[in-house]
C-alpha cells in the first residue's frame, strides 16, 4: 500500500491505545454478546442501552454543549429496532454533528429489509450487518476500525482512503 | 462414577442430539467460542439471562392475550424480543415458534396467538431443561479434571 506521507511501520493500534466503541442496544443479551465480541477482538467497550443514553454520552443530546476534549469513540455500533428513537434515527443524529461525524456507525438488525439497509447506507452507515452477530463480524468491524486510525492525521481516514 | 472419558463421550453425544433436533444452532456454537479462561462463565451467564427474560416475556403474553381487548402490537413488541434473545443463544425452536407467532400477530389472530403461545411455552421449558442438563455435565466433566471444547 503505497503511503507517501507517512513513516508509520504499520496501522497497528498500540496496546495502551485500544480502540474504544460504543454499542447501543435495548436487549441486555445483545449487549453482552457484543461487548464480548469486541473485547475478545481488544478493544474498550461502552454500552448503551437506548439511542438517547449514547447521545448523552457523546454529549450530543439536546441543550448539552459540546465538549469532546477528552472523548475518544473510535466506532459505534447500533442496534436499528430500539424503543424511542431507532438506530437509523441515532445515525443521522451522529452525523449531523461537526464534531462527532467522521466516526463510523455500524448498523446492526435481526430483520434482513433492503429498504431498511439502503436507508442506513444512504444516512452514512459504514456497514450494516445481521444479527445474531457473529465471530467471523469481528474481523469485519476491526477492519472499520484501521481504516480510519491514523495518528498523524488525527484520527481519521488518510487521503487515499477516500472514495 | 463415570470416567471423565466416558463424560466426554456423553457430553459430545448429548449436544449432537440437540443440535440434530434443531433445539440448538451454530449460534450456540458461537457463544461457546466467546468464552475463555479470563471468562469461564459467559455462556452460563448468557443462557440464565436468557431463562429470566424468557419467563418475563412468557408472563406478558399470557396476561395480554387475557385482556379483554387485546393490544397486537404489544404482543407483537414481546415476540421480537423473544425471538431476537432465543436467536442470540442459538435456541432455535423458540425462534422458529416467534416468528409464526409474530405472523398471527399482524393478522390479528387470537386462536392462532394463543396456539403459538403454548407452544413457545412448550418450547422453551424443553430447551431450558435440556441447557441444564448440557451445564451440569460440562461442570462434571471441569469437576473431574477434564477439558472441554467447542465446537462438539
Amino acid at each position: 500500500m503505497a503511503s507517501s506521507s507517512s513513516s508509520l511501520p504499520s496501522m497497528e493500534f498500540d496496546f495502551d491505545e485500544k480502540p474504544h466503541v460504543l454499542a447501543v442496544d435495548d436487549s441486555f443479551i445483545d449487549r453482552k454478546v457484543i461487548e464480548r465480541l469486541l473485547i475478545n477482538s481488544t478493544c474498550r467497550v461502552t454500552t448503551a442501552e437506548n439511542g438517547k443514553r449514547a447521545l448523552e454520552y457523546l454529549g450530543l443530546a439536546d441543550g448539552q454543549h459540546p465538549n469532546h476534549s477528552d472523548l475518544k469513540v473510535n466506532m459505534i455500533i447500533t442496534d436499528y429496532s430500539m424503543p424511542g428513537m431507532t438506530g437509523y434515527e441515532l445515525l443521522k443524529r451522529i452525523k449531523e454533528s461537526p464534531t462527532m461525524k467522521e466516526i463510523p456507525v455500524v448498523v446492526v438488525s435481526s430483520e434482513n429489509i433492503p429498504t431498511r439497509i439502503n436507508q442506513c447506507m444512504e444516512g452514512g452507515a459504514q456497514e450494516f450487518l445481521l444479527k445474531p452477530l457473529q465471530l467471523s463480524d469481528a474481523t469485519k468491524l476491526r477492519c472499520h476500525l484501521k481504516k480510519l486510525h491514523n495518528p498523524l492525521q488525527g484520527g481519521f481516514a488518510g487521503e487515499d482512503e477516500h472514495a | 462414577m463415570d470416567s471423565v472419558v466416558q463424560l466426554q463421550r456423553q457430553l459430545v453425544d448429548y449436544s449432537a442430539q440437540l443440535f440434530n433436533e434443531g433445539f440448538l444452532d451454530d449460534q450456540f456454537n458461537q457463544l461457546q467460542q466467546l468464552q475463555d479462561e479470563s471468562n469461564p462463565d459467559f455462556v452460563v451467564e448468557v443462557v440464565t439471562l436468557f431463562f429470566e427474560d424468557s419467563e418475563r416475556l412468557l408472563d406478558e403474553l399470557a396476561k395480554a392475550l387475557e385482556q379483554q381487548s387485546v393490544d397486537y402490537r404489544k404482543i407483537d413488541a414481546h415476540v421480537h424480543q423473544l425471538k431476537g434473545s432465543s436467536s442470540s443463544i442459538g435456541a432455535q425452536r423458540v425462534q422458529k415458534v416467534c416468528i409464526g407467532f409474530r405472523n398471527f400477530c399482524e393478522e390479528r389472530n387470537i386462536e392462532g396467538c394463543q396456539k403459538c403461545l403454548q407452544q413457545v411455552k412448550h418450547e422453551y421449558s424443553l430447551v431450558k431443561t435440556k441447557l441444564e442438563t448440557l451445564f451440569k455435565l460440562e461442570q462434571k466433566i471441569l469437576a473431574a479434571g477434564g477439558t472441554i471444547h467447542w465446537p462438539m
